[in-house]
Order: structure tokens, then sequence, then C-alpha cells
């Protein structure tokens, strides 16, 4: 199958990432690999099959609800990359979603 | 010129009252220091898995069953993906292919009192979002996730609303339902209830819907029906115009009611749902669906049957009492210990909710209990004590010594109904001496007078006096 690069920019924006030059060449290559792969899977018939969403057949083990703190507010913002003493930190976007 | 009808569908995101998150269990108080009621799991780190909270389901569960929806009982979780700072995952768990409850219907009551059925599409599970500020910084978004993974549940309408007080009115119900089941606080200046509409014009009889667009950010009821009836009038003005409505999000201005543009639908979003696979599905038993069942008050639909049919109040006397809750069960209170309904239907509705609005206080908060009031009403009956005595002294002294009874403030205060012929037959005596003149025109056939007499002495007598002895004095002194 063959990769627009349409397709390309469109994958690239929705995973907030960019392939510019010999970089956009390289994804599309992966990307008519991955998909290549996946046409080969999809001449196998599987009329009457059910498709297979979970590796176990157990059913969740729903949890008591009870409040358990496990981290303070300093552990919680310590990974981020911008933070200040109370907040993370990120670039501004105004969009909103639900 | 065309006419045209608007289509109108609503969608309402609940926050369930949990203690702790959907996933995790960190704890979901609205209000506290940013970013400490957080967990690993909420924060979306890599290796966490959710563990599914047993009380979001049971009290899903609930709004489904009192909407009469049927209930999945196999559910299964999705990855709803995309990108904002607010959501650390980078995708929502929510649900997409088995929604919990499926089908169900609000019934409303309109502005002109038409009743009608609004029918749902689904309820299904989903999690919250953490808090994005824009305007604290110049630079940069801060980010809250006290919020994240707080239990939602999200109910979609059928397009079947045509106007704004429809909107109204099925907003309120909804809101009144989940305070009735206590499953959310439903406050939507808090943002713990909130509603998107989705709204599009056609010409009337139509058989294809105009374009939609949806707006968002209407914190109260109130603001729900004005975005809507803008929204109409705005849409059908460019199309008359020879414009064409956008597929859009709006955002809604409550200070002058406007919608205005946030995103427009050309980038649409791909979602590109899958299967959650840290979540194996849930399992919903009979056996869960008879617990839930079981530990749900009687609604409001029910409750109006009972009280219009069975206890005979009339349709607003009913409408008043079943607007919460508590005035619904205090009034039931009141019957069970043998009050006569339409004077129990007034005490809660006219005497303690005018007390209550006055203080802008809630029932929760009264601090005389039914059998209380039942004293006092037993006094009325008896004749000892007369009923403006009653809900002018008697209530307010009874409310500042709630741990007294009610016969001991009357004798404390003096509050009984005399029928002492001895202090009314005095009382008549001065009010006709004081009045000669009305006495002759009384006595010239000026019959009418006797009500002034009567109201005389009752002020006198500090509303003590029985008012039928009064008046039966009054005639007699008169006619000598």
């Amino acid at each position: 199958m063959k990769i627009t690069d349409e397709k390309i920019e469109a994958l690239a924006k929705l995973a907030r990432l960019s392939f510019e030059g010999p970089e956009r060449e390289n994804i599309r290559q992966d990307l008519e690999n991955i998909l290549g792969m996946c046409e080969q899977l999809q001449q196998v018939d599987t009329t009457g099959v059910e498709p297979l969403i979970y590796m176990s057949e157990s059913h969740t083990v729903l949890r008591s609800d009870v409040v358990i703190q496990t981290i303070s507010k300093e552990e919680a913002l310590k990974n981020a990359p911008k933070r200040d003493s109370d907040f993370f930190r990120a670039p501004k976007v105004i969009d909103q979603h639900d | 010129m065309l006419s045209y009808e608007a289509v109108i569908g609503l969608e309402i995101h609940i926050q369930l009252l949990t203690q702790s998150k959907a996933f995790s269990s960190d704890s979901t108080e609205y209000g506290a220091l940013p970013n400490t009621h957080v967990s690993p799991i909420s924060l979306g780190h890599p290796g966490t898995l959710p563990m599914h909270n047993a009380q979001a389901i049971e009290k899903a569960i609930k709004m489904g069953l009192a909407l009469q929806c049927d209930i999945t009982r196999i559910n299964r979780y999705s990855r709803k993906n995309y990108y904002y700072a607010d959501l650390p995952k980078g995708y929502q768990i929510t649900q997409f292919d088995t929604p919990l409850c499926v089908g169900g219907r609000v019934p409303i009551k309109t502005k002109e009192g038409i009743r009608k059925s609004i029918r749902l599409t689904r309820i299904h599970m989903e999690e919250d979002t953490g808090k994005s500020m824009h305007d604290q910084d110049l630079y940069d978004t801060l980010v809250d996730y006290n919020r994240a993974g707080t239990p939602l549940i999200e109910v979609v309408s059928e397009p079947d609303i045509k106007d704004g007080d429809e909107a109204y009115a099925f907003v309120s119900e909804i809101r009144r339902l989940v305070r009735y089941l206590e499953i959310c606080d439903g406050n939507m200046e808090e943002g713990s209830l909130r509603c998107d509409a989705n709204i599009s014009v056609m010409p009337i009889g139509s058989k294809v819907f105009g374009t939609k667009v949806e707006v968002k950010n209407m914190n109260s009821i109130s603001n729900v029906k004005r975005a809507i009836d803008f929204e109409i009038t705005r849409q059908i003005a460019l199309i008359e115009n020879g414009g064409q409505v956008e597929g859009e999000t709006r955002g809604f201005n409550g200070l002058n009611g406007s919608t205005f543009s946030m995103r427009k639908k050309e980038a649409i979003n791909d979602y590109r749902y899958f299967p959650e696979p840290d979540l194996p599905p849930t399992l919903v038993t009979d056996a869960d669906i008879q617990r839930v069942r079981e530990n749900m008050p009687e609604l409001p639909e029910s409750l109006y049957q009972r009280f219009t049919e069975q206890y005979g109040l009339n349709d607003y006397d009913a409408s008043v009492l079943i607007d919460d809750k508590e005035s619904a069960f205090y009034f039931e209170e009141l019957v069970k210990l043998g009050v006569p309904h339409k004077t129990a239907s007034n005490w809660v509705t006219v005497t303690i909710r005018g007390f209550l609005n006055e203080r802008a206080l809630h029932l929760a908060d009264f601090p005389l209990k039914a059998s209380q009031i039942a004293e006092i009403i037993q006094l009325i009956q008896s004749g000892s004590i007369n009923h403006s005595i009653a809900s002018q002294k008697l209530f307010p002294a009874f409310i500042n010594s709630p741990e007294s009874s009610a016969q001991e403030i009357v004798e404390r205060l003096n509050l009984a109904t005399s029928s002492d012929t001895g202090f009314i037959e005095e009382l008549v005596q001065q009010v006709l001496g004081e009045f000669p003149e009305k006495v002759a025109e009384f006595k010239s056939g000026k019959t009418g007078l006797l009500g002034m007499f009567v109201g005389e002495v009752m002020k006198r007598s500090k509303g003590k006096a029985d008012p039928k002895t009064t008046s039966e004095w009054v005639n007699k002194m008169l006619k000598n």
C-alpha cells in the first residue's frame, strides 16, 4: 500500500511529530512495511471467528472506593519537564476537549 | 420567508460522587490544593495499571435504572486518543462500543406544562481530565491534575429537543435525578454537571437535518437555554441571508448571551478508538442490578403520581414538593404522622420553605423534625392555638429551642388561644365603647362592619382570642 504525503502529514499531526527530508522517506518505508504485513494478515479467512481483544479470559476485579494517597505533590511534580511549586507547566494551546 | 425548526441533542457529563477516582485510589475531593490528589495512575506514568472503582459502576447503574435504560452486562472500555496537556496518558479511558446504559428516556414538563419524553441514546462511563489554566501565566498553561481520573458518566440524548425551554427542562430533570440518587451534587458552577448542546435548524417538516454546531461552556441551566435560543436565531439568520452554517464547536459568552467560534470541524479529530487492553471487561450481573435497585429511593415521577392520585394534591403542590427529595420525604413523614395531606403540603411548601428561602438554607439544615411540626399542627387542630399564632410565633420560637416541646413553648410564651369568655367579653366591650359611631352605623344596617370589630378584638388579644368565640360575642353584644 502506498503511503501519501498527506497521510504522513495527518499521522504526524495526530502524534505531534514532524517528518522532514530523509525522515519522511524513512517513515514512509516503515509505514508501508507495516501495512504490507497487515494486508498479508487480512488474507486469512476469519469468518465466524470472534475478534480477540484481551489476552486473558478474566474479568475485572473491582476495587472498593477507598482513598489511599500514595504520592506527595512534590513527588508528583518531580519528573515534569517544566513546573513550579504547585503546577505542571505546558506550552499555551487554546483548545477545548471533553 | 421559510419557517424553521431546531433539532437539538444534549450531552451531559456528570461527575460521580465517589471518594476515590475511577481507576485509582487518589481522592476526588473538590477544591484541594493543586496536584495534591494525584497518583502515578492518574498522572499516566508508564507501567501503571488502572483499577476499576466498584462504586463508580454502581452509581452509573443507578442512573441507568432511573431512566429506564437497558443495562449492558459485559462492559468493555476503549481508549480515546488525543494530545492535550490536561490528559496525561494521551488518551481518555471511555466506553465506545459497549455503553453501560442503552436507550431510556427523560420525562420533562415544558414551561407551558406539556409533558414529553426525551429519548436517550446511551449513557457511558469515562474519566475526567485535569484542569488547564491559560490565563494565570503569560507564557505557560498551568495544569492541575486533581480532577484527572474522576469518574464521569456521559448522558447522550437523541435529537428530540426543540428549543431552549425543553433543554432547560431536560437538564433540570437530570440534575434533580442525580440529586435524588445522590450520585452527583449537580453543581454546574463547580463543573460537577456539564452540558454540551448539538444544535441545527432546518425548514419545518424537512427530512434532512441541517449542519450541526456544538456549543460548550454553559455553566448554568439558564445559560443552556440562552445559548440554544441564541444559536437557533443565529443559524436561521445566517441561512436567511444566503449563508451556510459551518460545522464547528462554539463557546458561550455568559456576559452578552452570545456564542463564538472555538474550533472548526474540518481539522476533525481522529480519536482512533481502540479497546483498552489494561482493563479486562467489567461484568454486571442480575444480582448486581437487583442490589442497586433495592438501594434506590422513590423517584420524582412516582412520587408525583402518588401525591396527586393517592393524596389528592393538586399539580402545583405536588410539583413543588417533589422539587427536591428532602421536601418530598419530609412531607411524606408528616402524612405518616397523621397530618392531613393538604395541611402537610402547606407547611412544607409555604411555612418551612419560606423560612429556609429567606435564610438561603436547605431542608437538611432545618432544625425541626417532622414529628415536631406535627406537634404544632396537633395544637392547631385541637384548638389550643390558632394558625397565624402558630406560624408567626410558635414556629420561629420552636426553631430557636427545638429541645422543648411545642406545648411548653405555647405555655412559656402564653400563646394559647383564649376562648375564655370573660377575657373576650371585656375586649369586645372595650372596642364597642371606643367606636360608638361605628356601632351606630352597624345598627343602621352596615353589617359589614362586623369584621372590623372582630379584627380589632383579635388585635388587642394579640391573636389569642378564638376568632369564632369573638365573632359570636361581637354579634351578641351589638344586638343588645
